[in-house]
């Protein structure tokens, strides 16, 4: 069940991702942004993150992608013409993205016991019944603030700082210049 | 588990993120592959997370508050390369070309 439903929007994901690729409005890639956020958030759930998958649709497809709606609408570049390089990056495209794909490829033979065989000797592995204690005792929100606020704090305060430089940057470079 | 699928979904949304920054002129949409990139990135993050406990979700997040203020910085870039030539198509963009 939970295999059939990770393949679906596996699927949904990775035709989403072609599909914002190759589309020719803005506007229309980005919806199909969208519709892949939305699937990854789906197999987030799938994975037992579920307060990630929470996240991402409320930050992601909620916020940054309306944002990109937002400068697209307010550029007004809605109809533009096809923008896709020419052959030779085309082809640069394909090789290059041929070798990574095919590198990558080797990911899909991984299995727990044989991550778990590869990384012996170091700390063992916590597994997922770590996690799902953790969510039981705490709530799902829980498991995550538990550690964020505990040994990531630093990090944590990190990201407030670098979220402030981004604000003062944004507004800085966006203002007109009078 | 899922562990094998997942991290091979992973490099599969990866390598299009990376066909569309090589394949685009539209900066947008340059930027929108890059997020896809990013979470291909978040995807094998969670996945892994199923072996080695929560940490890999905290990673997660602190990737997403990246993501969030390069979008900002990023589209506010864009805005003013859009004010300076009336374009946002990167081979405009050469001001830096020599």
């Amino acid at each position: 069940m939970t295999e059939t439903a990770f393949y679906i929007f596996a699927v949904l994901a990775v035709l989403g991702a072609a599909m914002c690729v190759l589309q020719r409005t803005p506007v229309a890639a980005l919806m199909w942004l969208v519709e892949t956020m939305f699937a990854l958030a789906a197999i987030f759930l799938l994975l037992g993150a579920e307060f990630i998958a929470a996240i991402q649709v409320l930050v992601y497809a909620g916020a940054i992608l309306v944002l990109f709606l937002f400068i697209i609408m307010l550029l007004n570049l809605g109809h533009t013409r096809s923008d896709l390089r020419g052959a030779s990056a085309v082809t640069a495209t394909l090789v290059t993205v041929g070798l990574l794909a095919a590198e990558l490829w080797a990911l899909w033979a991984y299995t727990p016991a044989r991550l778990e065989a590869e990384v012996r000797g170091a700390a063992r592995l916590a597994g997922a019944e770590a996690v799902r204690t953790a969510a039981a005792e705490r709530g799902v929100v829980g498991a995550i603030a538990a550690p964020l606020f505990e040994t990531y704090l630093v990090p944590f305060e990190i990201t407030s700082v670098l979220l402030l430089a981004a604000i003062v940057g944004a507004v800085v470079l966006a203002k007109r210049r009078t | 588990m899922l562990l094998g699928p997942a991290l091979g979904l992973s490099a599969m949304l990866f390598s299009i993120g990376v066909a569309g920054v090589l394949l685009r002129r539209n900066a947008i949409v340059l930027f929108m592959c890059v997020e896809l990139m990013l979470n291909a990135v978040n995807l094998a993050f969670i996945a892994l997370a199923q072996l080695h406990g929560v940490s890999g979700h905290i990673v997660v997040f602190f990737v997403m508050t990246v993501a969030a203020a390069e979008a900002a910085v990023g589209l506010a870039i864009i805005i003013t390369v859009f004010r300076h030539n009336q374009s946002i198509d990167l081979q405009n963009i050469n001001l830096l070309h020599g």
